[in-house]
């Protein structure tokens, strides 16, 4: 009766050419509304304009080296006649090593360029969790030594050069990782202060943490620079730099100590019971249970801590230190080179956004691979 | 069990480790004999300004360069002999005295405007004077303006911190005039303010109205207005209670000022020194009398700075010449063309 | 001091054991420990006092408050209140607190409102729309912020000059010395027409709180708009019109160097605000689109197929959900504005930072003028942290 068995199905039909394929996308994501469509089309004009805009001024108006004049000075005439309608990037070209290396000695540069590189060398090690064992902690005591011996010099045939010298990028560098490598440890016996049973212990680091972070960056800086000389002994000074690098150390130790603590507090119950019940000391108990769990769920936020750390850093112009942003804005004061503070601030904040853009992907990338694992 | 796990030591050992390595380098005594001190050292830690035109700033190459490097130049030629023996350290205008007072520095040369509070609360001492100078203002020649009387109703830019901004509101009140203040902390950032019209006056030091001034790329569409409002004697500061460093500091600048009036230069030094019979020459030269001896330096140390840097002069036209610092009618010309700039006979 | 057996001690309540005077009782070390511990940090904050008091001694350098009653003798752009450079110094750091405070939470309103709307912005289903909030969130958060805000402050320097002032309305002025806008006169009435706005605020607020908890209990719903127009319209009016209704408009005029009158939004705090909101809301974007997407979707089709309209469902379904996410965060982002307000000291908005710093310079009490910064950002971060401590309690989960 039924004809089920000579029922042959029409073919599907292939699907409006306006629904699927590059048009179907577009209608989608772009149009699909009149109010969608006009957003889109608006901010697509302003998007084009704006490009187009600033290529004008920096690739097709700008002017990429200026000749010297009879004193042998650059003479920038040519970019003043600009005015403003294209980028002068000849003052790159003349300042790119005062920006990087600041007034560190002209031919040992390549030193301080050196530094940079086994920075970047140790970030990229740090972040391949197949060096995620203890021996990274060699790892860092040995490039950051490895660093010292570049920048101070002083042995192997190495020109000493005091730390006065040292400027641009690589005190960048050096504050924030630095200050990441002290106030980590620092901060692992805070967070676990602040969840210690001994009441003095957890008031103090309560009381630590609090203070620091209530109050702003800027005022540390300022009470390393004009405050500490006081209260070091009469005779004893520490270097501007080092105070700096102190009070970056201790800013970021509360920060970090905070985010550690969250780490501790995420981790079940059941594994501090357990190693309770192991019969563990405290401090082995926190040194292979807890810690080592607790500070793999630390690491996506800690790099983002470390990326504001590394911005933070420039706040050190207020104080008159030479890293990347101060050495930036003191290679326009040259007469000559006065008035193109643009282009300054564009390659510096090109330089700042290369290193915080790959950390951060970086972190978003691993906290989906964590989130991953965790099965979640 | 005061047993701590074996991560804990590391971590203990690498901040000591790391601790240990960093801190000699940084942790130094500070002089009581200040000489002595940077004798022992072998250079001379000399605070300087961050960054101005002319007076000091590091060039293309990271390489300070200005008026008071010339002096922490001369200072260290006179001590070792060897002008390149000076570390500058840069200073803002909060820290540059508690960089002196704590040791940080052994000499300000930082346009440090000699109070009579300074010179007694501070704990500093002046040794000398060598620059004059005096708060004036500037404006856009498209305002029309020519005295500083008709700013009334002005808006005002000036760098907070120093004496400028209390001598700008005492001369205001004594002259009767309102204004609004821009007030910006960061030499570049003021100046970019000014030129950018967001001010109609700027207000500062006349020699950094002038450096200002002739950084513009058309300096005639400015006008430098012909009050001046304060005297700023401008000098080297050093820690009270040190005769001695304070006397070469001193007497640096004082053989910078005789070689000029006797027109010795650094290129006819050593042939003034072999063939000068002028009694005073030889002395500042070195080639009679002991004076550098009881400085307690070498007797030939003003030979040594004017080979270095030659005599204020040639300082002058070197690094405040080119930023449009006239140098003729001003406090600043020797006292033999009716200037300030006087010194005590070498004898 | 590890057991292999029970020990029947430790069935008994821990408190009533003895204390013994032995390295294996937990208590004893931890007292030691604690002693050790405070004992070296004591020792170390007892040796910097020391310090300090001997070097302020031998360098003569002032101490104490005193300066506080000084002429300042430093000029201020802006102010809320009356001040003139012949007032102490007291009042002069009041300025700058006050200034703080204006950027501050104007900053924060600013950034909460743009980066909700960039944070729902990301999750648009219009790919322009989301692509480029994701790129704006990506960029801002990689410059640093001093960075931006000299950036902002160049650009508002670019804007012509008061003589070629824009002037897009009547009244209105924007040149490179701010924004003039037309104002009036304020007197006396409109202080108490203020006060009684404020004053209606909270009697809606009050009013609007007993008839919902009416409304739980009867479920008769009872409008709260006509207390409302009462409290909020009638009675500012009332008392305005009560003191004479004065009305002098104030309208900002080109005269001499600058305009005269008027209000004045002045460039150092608009590049600082916009630098603050700009910042911020990249962060609070990405706050807003993790809170949302907390949110399960279920939530989201249970709503909708009860009916509900799209408006109501992210009123009364996904935001209270969403809420419980945000808040703890949104919390550190407030903070932070604040404390980055302090970056004002580098474009010339005269804060309470820039303010210390001067006096701290002019007076050469270092210690004092750091104190005086850190005191007033540390009760404003305690204020907002309470705030919002008390916020995040009452719209937590309440589990039954």
């Amino acid at each position: 009766m039924s004809d089920a068995a000579t029922h042959t199905p029409t073919p599907a039909r292939t699907p409006p050419i306006t629904l699927v394929g590059p048009i179907g996308w577009v209608r989608t994501n772009l149009f699909s509304g009149w109010v969608s469509s006009l957003v889109s089309l608006l901010l697509l004009f302003l998007v084009v304009k704006w490009v187009l805009g600033f290529l004008d001024w920096g690739v097709f108006n700008a002017i990429w080296s200026v000749p010297n004049d009879a004193a042998g000075r650059p003479d920038t005439s040519s970019c003043r006649a600009l005015a403003g309608t294209g980028a002068c990037w000849a003052v790159i070209g003349e300042k790119h090593r005062f920006i990087l290396f600041g007034t560190y000695p002209y031919e040992e540069q390549w030193r301080a360029l050196l530094a940079i590189l086994v920075f970047i060398a140790l970030f990229i090690v740090s972040a391949m969790r197949r060096f995620w064992r203890k021996e990274l902690a060699l790892i860092w005591i040995g490039a950051l030594t490895l660093i010292g011996v570049l920048m101070w010099g002083g042995l192997l045939g190495l020109a000493y050069v005091p730390q006065e010298r040292w400027g641009g990028l690589v005190i960048t560098l050096i504050l924030a990782t630095f200050g990441l490598a002290f106030a980590f440890p620092l901060s692992i016996l805070v967070a676990l202060g602040r969840r210690s049973k001994l009441p003095a212990i957890k008031a103090l680091c309560v009381l630590y943490v609090e203070l620091v972070r209530g109050v702003p960056l800027i005022s540390v800086l300022f009470m390393a620079s004009v405050m500490f000389p006081l209260f070091l002994p009469e005779g004893m000074n520490i270097d501007k730099l080092l105070r700096a690098q102190i009070a970056i150390i201790l800013f970021a130790g509360a920060y970090l100590a905070e985010v550690v603590r969250g780490g501790l507090q995420t981790l079940p119950r059941g594994q501090y019971e357990a190693a309770d019940a192991l019969g563990l000391s405290y401090w082995k108990k926190t040194g292979f249970i807890i810690l080592p769990q607790a500070l793999r769920l630390v690491i996506p936020p800690l790099v983002n801590t470390f990326i504001g750390f590394f911005k933070d850093t420039s706040l050190v112009l207020i104080i008159g230190i030479f890293d990347l942003l101060t050495a930036g804005k003191t290679a326009i004061i040259e007469p000559a080179w006065q008035g193109f503070g643009i282009e300054v601030y564009l390659t510096v904040g090109f330089i700042y956004f290369c290193f915080c853009f790959a950390m951060s992907s970086y972190s978003q990338r691993l906290e989906a691979e964590l989130n991953q694992s965790r099965g979640r | 069990m005061l047993g701590f796990g074996p991560m804990v030591r590391r971590a203990l050992g690498a901040a000591l480790l790391l601790a240990t390595t960093a801190l000699p380098a940084a942790a130094q005594q500070a002089p009581v004999d200040t000489l002595a001190a940077i004798r022992a050292r072998g250079t001379l830690v000399c605070g300087v300004n961050t960054g101005l035109a002319g007076f000091a700033q590091p060039d293309s190459q990271g390489v300070w360069r200005g008026f008071d490097i010339d002096y922490c130049r001369s200072v260290a030629a006179a001590i070792f002999g060897d002008a390149s023996k000076v570390r500058y350290v840069p200073t803002t205008a909060q820290s540059r005295f508690t960089a002196l007072q704590s040791g940080e520095v052994d000499v300000l040369f930082r346009n440090t405007t000699w109070t009579l509070s300074r010179d007694t609360s501070l704990g500093l001492d002046f040794p000398a004077v060598n620059f004059y100078d005096g708060q004036g203002f500037m404006v856009k020649k498209s305002l029309g303006v020519t005295s500083a009387t008709q700013l009334n109703g002005a808006t005002i830019c000036v760098q907070p911190g120093t004496t400028t901004e209390q001598n700008l509101t005492d001369w205001a009140r004594a002259s009767n005039i309102r204004f609004t203040p821009v007030v910006i902390e960061r030499l570049e950032e003021v100046v970019a303010a000014y030129v950018a019209g967001r001010c109609d006056a700027y207000t500062t030091d006349a020699s950094g109205l002038a450096a200002t001034r002739s950084a513009q790329p058309t300096p005639a569409d400015h006008v430098i207005l012909p009050e001046v409002i304060s005297k700023e004697p401008l000098g080297p500061a050093v820690r009270q209670g040190d005769a001695r460093f304070a006397d070469i500091v001193r007497w640096s600048h004082f053989a910078l000022l005789v070689a000029e009036e006797m027109g010795i230069t650094a290129a006819n030094a050593d042939a003034a020194l072999a063939s000068d019979a002028r009694p005073e020459a030889q002395r500042l030269l070195g080639k009679s009398g002991d004076l550098g001896k009881m400085l307690g330096l070498d007797n030939a140390f003003a030979l040594h700075i004017i080979k270095a840097v030659g005599n204020y002069g040639e300082v002058f036209a070197r690094h405040l010449a080119p930023i449009g610092l006239q140098r003729a009618r001003s406090p600043n010309a020797l006292y033999l063309h009716g200037g300030l700039q006087y010194a005590p006979p070498f004898r | 001091m590890s057991q292999t057996t029970i020990d029947p001690r430790s069935l008994r309540p821990p408190p009533k054991r003895p204390i013994r005077l032995s390295w294996s009782d937990e208590r004893v070390r931890g007292i030691f420990w604690q002693v050790v511990v405070v004992g070296i940090v004591g020792s170390i904050i007892w040796w910097l006092y020391s310090n300090t008091v001997h070097n302020l001694e031998v360098r003569r350098i002032a101490t104490g408050f005193g300066f506080l009653n000084r002429e300042a003798g430093l000029p201020i752009a802006e102010s809320l209140i009356e001040y003139s450079p012949t007032n102490s110094y007291l009042r002069a750091l009041l300025v700058g607190l006050l200034n703080t405070l204006k950027v501050a939470v104007v900053g924060i309103i600013l950034a909460t409102i743009l980066g909700t709307i960039i944070g729902v912005a990301r999750l648009s289903r219009n790919w322009v729309i989301a692509k480029l909030s994701a790129v704006y969130v990506e960029v801002i958060r990689d410059l640093p912020l001093l960075l931006q805000l000299l950036f902002w402050y160049a650009l508002l320097q670019g804007l012509p000059g008061p003589r070629q002032a824009l002037h897009p309305a009547e009244g209105v002025f924007l040149s490179n010395r701010g924004l003039k806008l037309p104002w009036i006169e304020w007197q006396g009435a409109h202080s108490l027409a203020l006060l009684l706005f404020v004053a209606g605020l909270v009697a809606t607020w009050l009013y609007r709180r007993q008839a919902l908890a009416k409304q739980i209990a009867d479920g008769n719903p009872r409008p709260v708009w006509h207390v409302a127009l009462l409290t909020l319209v009638a009675l500012p009016l009332a008392g305005w019109y009560a003191l004479g209704a004065p009305f002098t408009p104030d309208i900002p005029a080109l005269r001499g160097f600058n305009f005269q009158g008027g209000l004045t939004l002045s460039p150092e705090y608009f590049a600082l605000l916009a630098g603050l909101v700009l910042y911020t809301a990249g962060f609070i974007a990405e706050i807003v689109r993790a809170g949302i997407q907390a949110v399960p979707k279920g939530q989201w089709e249970a709503a909708q197929a009860l009916g509900l309209r799209p408006g109501t469902v992210l009123k009364q379904i996904v935001l209270p959900q969403a809420l419980r996410v945000i808040v703890p965060p949104m919390t550190s982002q407030y903070l932070n504005i604040t404390k980055n307000s302090s970056l004002a000291v580098a474009i010339g908005y005269q804060d309470i930072v820039s303010i210390a710093n001067t006096t701290l310079n002019q007076t050469g009490q270092a210690i004092e003028g750091i104190a005086i910064i850190m005191l007033v950002y540390l009760s404003i971060s305690l204020s907002i942290s309470f705030f919002m401590n008390w916020y995040n309690a009452r719209i937590a989960l309440v589990e039954r």
